[in-house]
């Protein structure tokens, strides 16, 4: 399984990036292989509208099978659905630390109530 | 004549002015279209309270994916420079109020998996208010683009001596998209450190269409000079001030014409329309308008039994700004 989490930063103490569309970088682990690659997402990130819609593209024909983000929004939501796509929400903390309480765990994926365009 | 108000803060007074200008010209015997184009939140129709006799929905081409035959290429989606549509691995997907329409996706698919279908963005109204033509446009709820419905709403005006166009707020696309094409631009600031610093920025796009410009200040104070030193400098005059007045507040929130409910605006708005006269191209106006205006404007002059008592006049800013004005059109055209 394929695991991506929005970071500002390039290392694993870099903290979570709450932004979904418009994060600078994903962290992507794999869990079978346990490979960890860094994905530059500077294009949607500057993108004049839609980049939570271009993440999700990114990240869905990349087979990412869960996100770890702060929230993402509807357009986003819409195509991480289609691509069965699982969002975990963390509250902030290092892409470490969020890695941790996914492992553990102690995550619980978004629902469609908690999707909103703020 | 097409008179476009805009401004570069929201909330400057675009409406009162243009709702203002357009009772006052039409009561001068001129015909008048008012043409809402600020299709985010039209609200002229507050105060012209007009008769609306036709309504058109305004539609945007968005393209059909179809999944039969789609490729799952992705070109379509690497080409949409606004993120409308997504091709995911095993389908494609369009987002509709996020397309401009361009029909690049149409274009560069290779197996022709992609047309073009007509998605409702807005409406246009038309009616009438007394003598004035109305028109107003509004943008659907949810969709990113308004410069194609106020295209359609400039398109519905009638036509009229003169075609008064209420702007969106901004300098950005929807501001243009009103201020282009039109023949005079009248700027709306207030003299606050936001109204003129979004005035600068709207006499920039203005400049960018080579279009002639002059200015209205609202809520204007005595002994606040920034707005005419800011113009001076520009070299645009300023056509009117209207006062800071709690009066003038009241009405408005009561969805009043100020021209027509507090005393002093009427001649505030006579002298606007002179010295637009002045200032608009001459052979947009021709002679017998300008004079058939003059003439009516003079005649309501000589009877003060038309407009409000002109006694307990709380107002002094328009005659006092009047003799200082005068001179600036002629340095304007020396410097130019």
């Amino acid at each position: 399984m394929k695991l991506a989490i929005s970071t500002r930063g390039q290392d694993v103490n870099a903290p979570v990036d709450l932004h979904f569309g418009r994060t600078r970088f994903f962290r992507i682990v794999d869990f079978e292989t346990g490979a960890e690659t860094l994905l530059n997402n500077a294009r949607a990130a500057n993108a004049p509208q839609g980049a939570g819609i271009q993440t999700a593209q990114t990240l869905a024909r990349l087979g990412v099978q869960a996100v770890l983000t702060g929230g993402v929004g509807p357009n986003a939501w819409r195509i991480l659905q289609a691509a069965r796509i699982q969002v975990f929400s963390v509250r902030g903390g290092s892409v470490g630390q969020a890695l941790q309480s996914f492992r553990e765990g102690l995550l619980r994926p978004l629902t469609e109530k908690q999707v909103t365009y703020f | 004549m097409n008179l476009v108000i805009a401004s570069g803060k929201g909330g400057t007074g675009k409406t009162t002015v243009a709702t203002s200008l357009a009772v006052t010209l039409a009561r001068h015997g001129q015909t008048v279209a008012y043409v809402d184009c600020d299709v985010e939140t039209p609200n002229g129709h507050l105060f012209l309270k007009p008769m609306v006799t036709r309504e058109r929905p305004v539609e945007k081409l968005v393209p059909r994916v179809n999944q039969e035959t789609c490729l799952l290429c992705g070109l379509c989606a690497a080409v949409c420079r606004f993120n409308a549509i997504a091709c995911l691995p095993d389908q494609t997907l369009v987002y509709e109020e996020l397309c401009h329409g361009c029909g690049g996706c149409t274009r560069v698919c290779p197996v022709g998996a992609i047309t073009e279908a007509p998605h409702p963005v807005g409406v246009v109204k038309v009616g009438a208010a007394g003598a004035i033509q109305f028109v107003s446009g509004t943008l659907n709820v949810g969709e990113s683009t308004s410069p194609p419905v106020i295209r359609a709403t400039r398109q519905a005006a009638p036509a009229a001596d003169w075609t008064i166009l209420d702007a969106p707020p901004g300098t950005a696309c929807p501001m243009m998209e009103a201020v282009r094409g039109s023949d005079y631009v009248v700027l709306v600031t207030e003299p606050t450190p936001f109204g003129l610093h979004d005035l600068r920025l709207a006499l920039e796009v203005v400049k960018t269409f080579d279009l002639p410009c002059g200015v209205v200040v609202n809520r204007a104070q005595p002994g606040a000079t920034e707005a005419r030193d800011l113009c001076r400098q520009a070299r645009v005059r300023i056509l009117a001030e209207i006062p800071d007045a709690v009066a003038i507040a009241k009405e408005y929130s009561r969805g009043q014409l100020v021209v027509e409910t507090v005393p002093g605006l009427r001649e505030i708005f006579d002298q606007l329309c002179l010295r637009l006269l002045e200032e608009v191209p001459k052979e947009k106006c021709p002679h017998e308008m300008r004079q058939r205006l003059e003439a009516a404007i003079r005649a309501s002059s000589q009877s003060p039994a038309t407009g409000p008592p002109a006694a307990g006049d709380p107002f002094s800013t328009p005659r006092l700004a009047a003799p200082r004005q005068r001179e600036e059109p002629t340095r304007a055209a020396s410097a130019s």
